[in-house]
């Protein structure tokens, strides 16, 4: 690893929603100029370390920092003036329902450049183009099938040429055409302009083919880190449970709660 | 015992910290109004969709409230032999209260439970997060302009609504019962005073756009994000809407007209 400073600095992170703690010390870094990936079982709080990164959410305890400055303790300007700097593809897409296509992706443009009208529609149908949309410019979003949506989310996302790119789950959705595409698009903007990727995905093996570094997390910590490489070929049993998807093992596959035969007995509380 | 007194005392809380929210987002929609200047368009839209697409209902109304108004006005007023004076009745009538009040809780259910739908959508589907990351302020683009478009077209409506109301009136009084014509119109431009009577009346429906339109959208915006979350949202709108109006519609007449 290089002994830069990362782009993103996570100390001593906690945070819970309510009665449940989502994560409990995490410690993490994530270096500039690379593909790093996120991975970990459905509902471990992936999307919400994301919007914990992007300030949308406040940790309990521990902090955030993005490019040397702390995320939480900015006041709303330079928030705004950091955001503008990362892009952010939503698990759902997040697309404004009342645009067109090709007004969504101009949307950031408009909002935060003065540029002239002929150069706003070229940058965004290079964009469009980019993610195999540009024919699709003119629909409404909801003419689009969620994976289309999530491709205009992208191109959005990658508007303003951010420093660095939050994906939540950008394959769900995708064809295997699509999906390599995308693959090679998200390694390619990350190499071409020095952008810092964070990945978050279940599918393991298009995870660990474009992602320089793999944070594994669960139970509100990290499990691992490491290169890809060293992820695949992790001895844990916990971390080749989950990378090779085998349902035995140490992962937990149920949401934690009081046990089956206790609760199948209790019929007193209904 | 203690549980029923915990009960009450996190429902009073959970008030009180809603309307600390409430009053948060109204002071950042008074900020957000600096910045609508430069984007006129947005609220263009906005007027249109809160106030244009509400004139239907609105006259319609109107009409008939002014129509029954007629008739009513007209049984009182024959007992006295005062059946002259109909004019200025309706008029006083739709200007100082019907036409605020009853345009008022017509815009709650038809504007404001849209507006509170459109944004709790927008939330539930993550729109205004996204947004946020993308470092525009939703309720400076979102709700500001929907906020300042209630705001305007509360008054212009309610005079709609009294306009078309005195012509109701006229149709029942003048074209079915008889009365004068000449009468119907010179007591009531005689009688009805600018004042005392019309700005009062412009000043209550000012009041109420405020308000209905702040209910609207924070119920949107604080809305739980799911489809029962804004279901709920939207029956609150209507609900606060309509006592907020009447309770303020009590107070305003205390003061403007009590002493
Ligand atoms: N708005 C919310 N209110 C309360 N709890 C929430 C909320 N959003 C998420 N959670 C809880 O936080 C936990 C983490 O959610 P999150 O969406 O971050 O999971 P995830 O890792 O992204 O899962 P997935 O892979 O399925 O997208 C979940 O257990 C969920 O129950
Ligand atoms: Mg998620």
């Amino acid at each position: 690893m290089s002994t830069e400073e990362p782009l993103v600095k996570i100390r001593g992170l906690r945070f819970s929603r309510g009665e449940r703690v989502i994560f409990d010390g995490v410690d993490l870094d994530i270096p500039r100029g690379k593909v790093t990936a996120i991975m970990g079982p459905s509902g471990t709080g992936k999307t919400t370390l994301l919007k914990l990164i992007g300030g949308q959410l406040r940790p309990d305890a521990g902090t955030i920092e993005v490019d040397g400055r702390n995320v939480h303790r900015l006041g709303n300007r330079d928030l705004y003036t950091l955001r503008k700097r990362m892009g952010m593809l939503f698990q759902s897409g997040a697309l404004l329902t009342d645009l067109s296509v090709f007004d969504n992706v101009a949307y950031p443009l408009r909002e935060h450049t003065a540029l002239p009208k002929s150069m706003i529609r070229k940058l965004v149908l290079i964009k469009l183009e980019a993610v195999g949309l540009r024919g699709a410019s003119g629909l409404m979003p909801s003419e689009l099938s969620g994976g289309m949506a999530r491709r205009v989310a992208l191109a959005r996302a990658i508007a303003l040429d951010p420093m660095m790119i939050l994906y939540d789950e950008p394959f769900t959705g995708q064809d295997p055409i699509s999906m390599g595409i995308l693959v090679k698009l998200i390694r390619e903007l990350n190499d071409a302009s020095r952008l810092t990727s964070v990945l978050v995905s279940h599918d393991v093996h298009e995870t660990a083919s474009i992602s320089d570094f793999i944070h594994v997390i669960s139970e509100g910590r990290v499990v691992e880190s490491g290169t890809s490489t060293e992820i695949t070929g992790s001895r844990k049993a916990w971390v080749q449970q989950f990378m090779g998807g085998r349902p035995d093992g140490p992962v937990p596959f149920h949401y934690p709660g009081a046990d089956l035969a206790d609760e199948l007995m209790g019929d007193a509380r209904c | 015992m203690l549980d029923q007194l915990a009960l009450l005392g996190r429902i009073g809380l959970g008030a009180i910290a809603g309307l600390g929210r409430a009053h948060l987002l109204m002071f950042g929609l008074l900020r957000g109004l600096g910045d609508l200047w430069p984007r006129p368009l947005l609220l263009v839209h906005q007027i249109h969709s809160v106030g244009v697409l509400s004139i239907l209902i609105i006259t319609v109304s109107g009409l008939f409230v002014g129509m029954v108004l007629g008739l009513q006005g007209h049984y009182v007023l024959s007992k006295f032999g005062a059946t002259q004076t109909l004019g200025v009745m309706v008029a006083a009538s739709l200007v100082r209260e019907l036409g605020p009040v009853v345009t008022a809780l017509l815009f709650a259910g038809r504007a404001g439970s849209a507006l509170t739908a459109e944004i709790g959508l927008m939330k539930a589907t993550e729109q205004l997060s996204g947004l946020e990351m993308m470092a525009v302020d939703p309720v400076k683009r979102v709700l500001t302009p929907r906020f300042l478009a209630g705001f305007i077209a509360m008054p212009l409506l309610a005079s709609m609504f009294s306009a078309i109301g005195v012509i109701g009136g006229y149709f029942v009084g003048v074209g079915l019962l008889g009365v004068d014509a000449g009468a119907y119109w010179s007591q009531m431009q005689a009688n009805i005073d600018l004042h005392e009577d019309v700005y009062n009346g412009v000043i209550k429906s000012l009041v109420f756009g405020f308000v209905c339109t702040w209910i609207a959208l924070f119920q949107g915006y604080d809305c739980m994000p799911t489809s029962e979350g804004v279901s709920r949202a939207t029956t609150r709108t209507v609900v606060h809407s309509a006592l907020a109006v009447l309770g303020l519609d009590f107070i305003l007449t205390a003061l403007m007209f009590g002493n």
